[in-house]
């Protein structure tokens, strides 16, 4: 028993780290299939090199991007749009979402625009918020507050709605007032399902960016590889692209260890 | 009628009434030029639009194209997905070289790849199903795998100590088990498979609703494009509803519809 602790905790102290990356490899090895399986492609010119850029041409228009500071100023205006929707959105859908489940007049007053807005297809309104405010931030800004206010509603609501009734009255019975339990009962319980409604609208807030800013946009990173696929660059358009999704790879990743570090009180399934 | 009954009527009608309001709020002020009825055509226009598109079978043929290649690439990405799912949580080897791929897949935005696929399949129906497929692939494969691979582990090991082979087990075991889960994925992949249609319908053109609608737009034609915004909510609600309408019948046997 005591060997076996002992031969853990040397694993963990020495060679550990090794194992650790030996671990890591295998376990993204088939990655790195992938990336050279593009690459031989490639190269071997049964695909041409226009339609499938090697690795290293991306890698230096990229490089190139980077240092003319198109990539950087580009991504700034798309991810200051998108957190900003997002933002909004959060703020505002909690509210509403929490207002619904509590009082009675607010659910009759928000149930039915929730339930046509729901289900629609929110890349649908990027004709209208042209129309509306033109080809500017604010456009794209209430595209994506608009396309992530209804999932932190609807998480929010149904959050709030399941918190089980006898903690609330005892609660009340103690002498709560009503924003004693909102803050201190309604919003902790219903948190989980918060911060999943926002999770979706992270995912939301990205592919609304990118999507507007290919149909309206005078930059950001959707317009950036609009022009650079129009002018023929494909290395450098693989590159942006590339940017994008690996963009949103490592905010849902941010995101999801913020998730459970919040959530650390909870136990586990 | 019993007391509660009567509530949710209640509810209902009010829930109607404030439909009712909104509509008669935006007509009103959009005919007294409180807004311009440029950024807000009253609803009366709009719906005489919709019915001369109806009528000239503009409508139709629009939300047939849009809705043609929404269910084509959804179905191909589901006919895709499902089997790799499963596969994934029950054979090691496909684990390790698919869950990297799609661990790493499920969280991009997808919609940034629309240029390499016109850039390779161009600008026509192929390249609008291709991109769609790719969108809903993941939600439906990580939603299979995890449901697979949590699955009971007691009737898995009955059912085989009593003699069942893998294509029985597969049948009467893992697919019904796992099918709850199935479904939810392919909930979650639908709104995001005509999310993509559409923005692939603005981006390539062609007919569809998208098209349509990114037309009306840069003629100004706000008339038409709020036309194209009900058409697809309505299409949208549609394709949703049918999909929750299909799991209550695959899923009569599951204890979440007992409650009706």
């Amino acid at each position: 028993m005591a060997a076996g602790d002992m031969r853990s905790v040397a694993a963990v102290d020495g060679r550990g780290s090794l194992v650790a990356v030996v671990a890591l490899c295998v376990r993204y090895l088939p990655v790195l299939i992938m990336l050279a399986v593009w690459e031989l492609v490639g190269r071997s010119g049964l695909v041409s090199q226009q339609m499938l850029p090697g690795i290293g041409a991306i890698a230096a228009a990229f490089l190139d991007l980077l240092q003319s500071g198109e990539l950087v100023v580009n991504a700034w205006r798309s991810l200051s749009r998108a957190a900003t929707g997002l933002g909004l959105a959060v703020l505002v859908g909690m509210t509403v979402g929490l207002l619904m489940a509590t009082r009675p007049l607010f659910r009759t007053l928000f149930n039915p625009l929730v339930r046509i807005l729901y289900p629609m297809p929110k890349s649908a309104l990027i004709p209208l918020v042209m129309i509306w405010f033109g080809l500017g931030d604010a456009s794209k800004i209430f595209l994506i507050f608009l396309g992530c206010l209804l999932p932190v509603i609807v998480s929010a609501y149904n959050g709030a709605r399941g918190v089980n009734p006898f903690i609330v009255w005892s609660a009340t019975s103690l002498g709560a007032s009503k924003e004693q339990v909102l803050r201190e009962i309604i919003l902790p319980a219903a948190l989980p399902d918060i911060l999943a409604g926002c999770r979706t609208a992270l995912a939301f807030s990205f592919i609304l960016m990118v999507s507007s800013e290919f149909v309206i946009a005078k930059d950001g990173l959707g317009f950036l590889i609009g022009s650079l696929g129009d002018g023929g660059n494909y290395p450098a358009m693989f590159a942006v692209i590339l940017t994008v999704a690996s963009t949103g790879f490592v905010a849902d990743r941010l995101f999801g260890s913020f998730v459970s570090h919040r959530l650390r009180w909870k136990e586990q399934a | 009628m019993s007391p509660l009954s009567l509530i949710r009527h209640r509810d209902r009608l009010l829930q109607a009434l404030v439909l009712v309001g909104l509509v008669s709020v935006w007509e009103l002020s959009s005919r007294a030029g409180w807004v311009h009825p440029f950024l807000l055509p009253p609803p009366s226009d709009v719906l005489a639009r919709l019915f001369a598109d109806m009528q000239s079978g503009a409508v139709f043929v629009d939300l047939g194209l849009t809705l043609y290649r929404a269910v084509t690439g959804f179905v191909i990405a589901a006919v895709l997905a499902v089997p790799l799912g499963i596969l994934m949580a029950r054979r090691r080897g496909v684990q390790w070289f698919f869950d990297p791929l799609i661990s790493i897949g499920f969280p991009m935005p997808k919609i940034a790849f629309v240029p390499i696929f016109i850039l390779w399949f161009d600008i026509y129906d192929t390249s609008k199903v291709i991109m769609i497929t790719f969108s809903c692939f993941f939600p439906i494969v990580t939603a299979t795998y995890s449901g697979t691979s949590h699955i009971d582990k007691w009737p898995l090991w009955s059912a085989r100590s009593l003699g069942a082979s893998e294509s029985e087990l597969l049948r009467e075991i893992i697919l019904p088990l796992a099918s709850p889960a199935i479904l939810t994925g392919l909930q979650i992949a639908l709104p995001v498979g005509m999310i993509t249609t559409i923005v692939t319908e603005m981006l390539m053109g062609g007919s569809g609703v998208g098209g349509a609608m990114i037309a009306a737009g840069r003629f100004a034609d706000s008339v038409g494009v709020f036309a194209g915004i009900i058409e697809i909510a309505i299409l949208g609600m549609v394709v949703i509803r049918a999909l929750d309408w299909l799991r209550a019948r695959l899923l009569v046997w599951h204890p979440e519809n007992r409650a009706h």
